[in-house]
């Protein structure tokens, strides 16, 4: 079952750089999709598209659809507000926000029109789990985030998306500033949470896509090269530049 | 309560940008009224007239500003000789030669001379300035036009501290270091690479302070001798002198509303305005074509 | 290692760093000691009395309570003008503004703001206030002609404050499901909130201690009451040290100073919290 489809999505910036040409993909639910690639593919540009981040840069034109649920959400009376509800993001630097724990995670809530206490305390216990952040800050949920560790701090922003109880969850490599260790919890933590939600990946590395993909795309100078299912597109690609890419030979 | 915050949010921006373009009406708006209660003056004085040299509107309708315009430059000129130097110069050491900890002492020293309103600074003027050049110079009165440069020379350094040090500040440390590994001494470098590269912002910051010094009113009202003569020889510099803007904060309380002498303060009024706003349009566009120039070189 | 260097380069260092040393000195230690000797002429002259007390014997004696009143009026007045749409303009510059020929437009007018002379906007203030709306000679008037000197000040300071808060902040509010303004009020306008606070003290600094916007349309030589409305005339400190220092006879040295004391003190009082706030402010930064 595809959550989102995506038909023939093209995207200019206004300086003029083409950023994504035809794109037509759909992504399944409960699911990991990887966006793998080199650097100027187009991955984070779609992912910003997925949640209408993009409306906030310089963008020429835009043309294609992004169903969600049957809906376009590039419609102009789309209610961009519900949907980055619906649609949670985590960047590549963890960015906190300069306030408490709680109240990074209760933001979007606070937002949203949520003044119920036990409400927003159960939102902290529930997101915090899932991001497997909660035995380590349970005893310091009022002092400022900013006290976290970089792995902390990004598994707070995973939290924080979560929080929203959204469908989707975008990544944008969001361990690329991290150790090893720290990396690893935040792909345990997709593992799990890929049962209730559906995940779009973009890697900071070719490893990373293997060892989380369901399902991933390779993207090149804006054009979808390949896509397939998560284990067969590395070991078997079929296209020779998706070859190259992923045994080195480029990138 | 989406929709009651979507109008919320309608109204607040609407708000915001109307305060944004505010500045854009209260220019307009000083400039149309200086025009409106200035522009009469030339009707009503012949320009002959009012480009001559006698300004003694009281006493015989002489409508003569030259003799302001010319005490006007020379004490502006004055205090350009003493805030451009002192100014630079303090500015370079705080940015290039000051240890750490002396530099957060004098910039806020610095921005505290800023503060200091100009009534007090004519005031001292009057009491211990004053005095001491008529004694110092064996001149017939203190109240002189050196008198005025060296107090706006003093209003003026702060600005010309600030904007002078911020420019040398953004100076790219690359630049410094690439001196220092070809041999050249602290002083060279700042000679010879950093004040150079921080050319432009310099230079703003000396036509702020020129600014600044022009548009200076009390201080040179209570302290430069207020006689409207005409200032042309160097030897002016130890005689009264008279500024426009000492003009206009003397005589606007005595004229009665709609009068010539009324008009022509206006219109000297609007001299001043448009001399503002040509040193700071130059001011600023020197700036930016710099910024300009310098993305270019580094990018 | 052996100075292979003519001795000469490191003289003319030597001379050039002297002289340079020596101009900041004639620059910073004046400003010391004017303050320590306006302090100390002018103290003697401080009493209850004399903050708490109206002019008497045609200003020769008595206190300045109505002048220390009256610039706490203007200040004030100022403020309520020129800080909301100050911050407005700023928050309007750095978060909605795009970068287009209106927007240079606004800030080349800022700009010519900044640079007008005092006294012209004494003009103008008389012109458009006192004259042409009626208000006469009022606080009123003199607090929106020192409002509108007062903005440039207040709009690149707080502007400058905004822009200084990271981007990132900004697109992750929004990722979270937040309208632009959300996400200046609850963010960015917080963390810029010192910034923009020095700069609004700042500005009403530098009006309170003004004269010449005042000169023509709300300044008063004597009044025997202190005002009572916005319509009031009203006498303040700077014009008042102007008026005794140059327009009363037999003046007593002791009351100048102390007028200029107490001046001074209500400006440099700003001055020093202003840097205070900013200083904590960037110590304590989160980012």
């Amino acid at each position: 079952m595809d959550k989102i489809v995506i038909e023939r999505l093209s995207l200019q910036y206004a300086d003029g750089t083409e950023s994504l040409r035809g794109v037509s993909l759909g992504i399944r639910e409960n699911a990991i999709t990887v966006l793998f690639g080199p650097a100027g593919g187009g991955k984070s540009t779609l992912l910003r598209c997925l949640n209408r981040l993009n409306d906030l840069a310089e963008v020429r034109s835009t043309s294609g659809h992004i169903l969600m649920d049957g809906e376009n959400i590039l419609d102009p009376k789309t209610d961009v507000v519900a949907l980055r509800r619906k649609v949670g993001m985590v960047f590549a630097r963890p960015v906190v926000l300069p306030m408490s724990i709680r109240q990074n995670l209760c933001y979007g809530l606070e937002l949203a029109g949520e003044k119920r206490r036990y409400k927003l305390n159960e939102a902290v216990e529930r997101s915090l789990k899932l991001a497997a952040l909660w035995d380590e800050v349970k005893e310091r949920l009022d002092e400022p985030a900013v006290a976290l560790s970089g792995g902390q701090q990004q598994r707070l922003c995973l939290a924080r998306s979560l929080a929203l109880q959204p469908e989707i969850i975008l990544l944008d490599e969001p361990t690329s500033g991290l150790d090893p260790i720290s990396t690893g919890k935040v792909e345990a933590a997709l593992q799990e949470l890929k049962k209730e939600y559906t995940i779009v990946l973009v890697p900071h590395s070719v490893q990373q896509a293997g060892r989380t993909a369901d399902y991933a795309g390779f993207f090149l100078q804006g054009e979808l090269v390949e896509y397939g299912d998560g284990k067969s597109i590395f070991t078997n690609p079929r296209d020779k530049r998706t070859e190259d890419y992923v045994t080195g030979r480029f990138g | 309560m989406e929709k009651s915050l979507n109008w919320r949010e309608y109204i607040i921006t609407r708000l915001v940008k109307a305060s944004g373009y505010s500045a854009i009406v209260f220019v307009v708006l000083i400039f149309f009224f200086l025009l409106r209660e200035g522009v009469p003056a030339l009707a009503e004085v012949p320009l002959s007239a009012l480009f001559s040299v006698r300004w003694y509107p009281i006493e015989g309708n002489y409508f003569g500003i030259l003799p302001l315009l010319t005490g006007s430059l020379i004490v502006t000129m004055g205090a350009a000789l003493i805030a451009v130097p002192f100014g630079i110069g303090t500015a370079v050491y705080i940015s290039e030669i000051a240890p750490r900890w002396m530099r957060e002492i004098l910039k806020p020293l610095v921005e505290l001379l800023g503060g200091f309103p100009s009534v007090v600074l004519g005031f001292l003027g009057i009491l211990i300035l004053a005095p001491f050049l008529r004694r110092f110079l064996d001149l017939s009165t203190g109240l002189t036009a050196l008198t005025g440069s060296l107090l706006l020379g003093a209003i003026a350094v702060p600005t010309v501290v600030s904007v002078a040090e911020d420019a040398l500040d953004s100076v790219p440390r690359a630049y410094r270091e690439g001196a220092w590994a070809l041999g050249a001494t602290q002083w060279q470098t700042i000679w010879r690479v950093t004040l150079p590269a921080a050319a432009s912002g310099v230079l703003t910051a000396i036509m702020l302070g020129i600014g600044r010094a022009i548009g200076e009113t009390m201080t040179v009202m209570m302290v430069t001798g207020n006689a409207p003569v005409l200032a042309l020889s160097p030897g002016s510099f130890f005689s009264p002198v008279r500024t426009m803007t000492a003009t206009i904060a003397a005589e606007m309380g005595e004229v009665a509303n709609g009068s010539v002498h009324y008009h022509v303060l206006f219109f000297i009024g609007l001299l001043l305005f448009i001399i503002s706003l040509v040193v700071n349009i130059v001011a600023s566009s020197v700036l930016f074509r710099a910024h300009k120039r310098s993305e270019r070189i580094l990018s | 290692m052996k100075s292979i260097l003519p001795l000469n380069r490191y003289l003319i260092q030597r001379l050039g760093f002297g002289l340079i040393t020596f101009m900041a000195v004639l620059t910073v230690v004046p400003i010391i000691v004017t303050v320590i000797y306006v302090l100390a002429r002018g103290a003697p002259a401080i009493s209850w009395e004399f903050l708490s007390g109206f002019p008497l014997e045609g200003m020769t004696a008595g206190g300045i309570l109505p002048a220390i009143i009256g610039t706490f009026y203007l200040t004030i007045g100022t403020a309520i003008f020129s800080v909301p749409l100050g911050i407005g303009a700023a928050i309007y510059l750095s978060e909605y503004a795009a970068d287009n020929r209106w927007t240079r437009l606004i800030r080349i007018s800022i700009i010519n703001l900044a640079g007008i002379p005092s006294v012209v906007y004494g003009l103008f203030g008389l012109g458009l206030f006192v004259l042409f709306l009626r208000f006469g000679t009022s606080i009123l008037a003199a607090s929106l002609t020192l409002s509108i000197m007062t903005l440039p000040v207040i709009i690149s300071t707080s502007e400058e404050a905004l822009r200084a808060v990271p981007p990132s902040f900004r697109t992750v509010s929004i990722s979270l499901g937040a309208t632009r303004w959300q996400t200046i009020r609850r963010v960015v306008l917080k963390e810029a909130v010192p910034g923009i606070l020095t700069g609004v003290i700042l500005g009403l600094e530098r009006a309170a201690g003004e004269t010449a916007p005042i000169l023509f349309t709300g300044a008063a030589f004597f009044l025997p009451r202190l005002p009572v409305s916005p319509f009031d005339a009203t006498m303040a400190l700077p014009y008042h040290l102007f008026v005794i220092s140059t327009q009363v006879p037999n003046m007593p040295i002791q009351i100048q100073y102390g007028t200029a004391l107490v001046l001074l003190t209500f400006v440099l009082t700003m001055n020093i919290i202003a840097t205070i706030i900013r200083s904590r402010a960037r110590a304590r930064r989160e980012w």
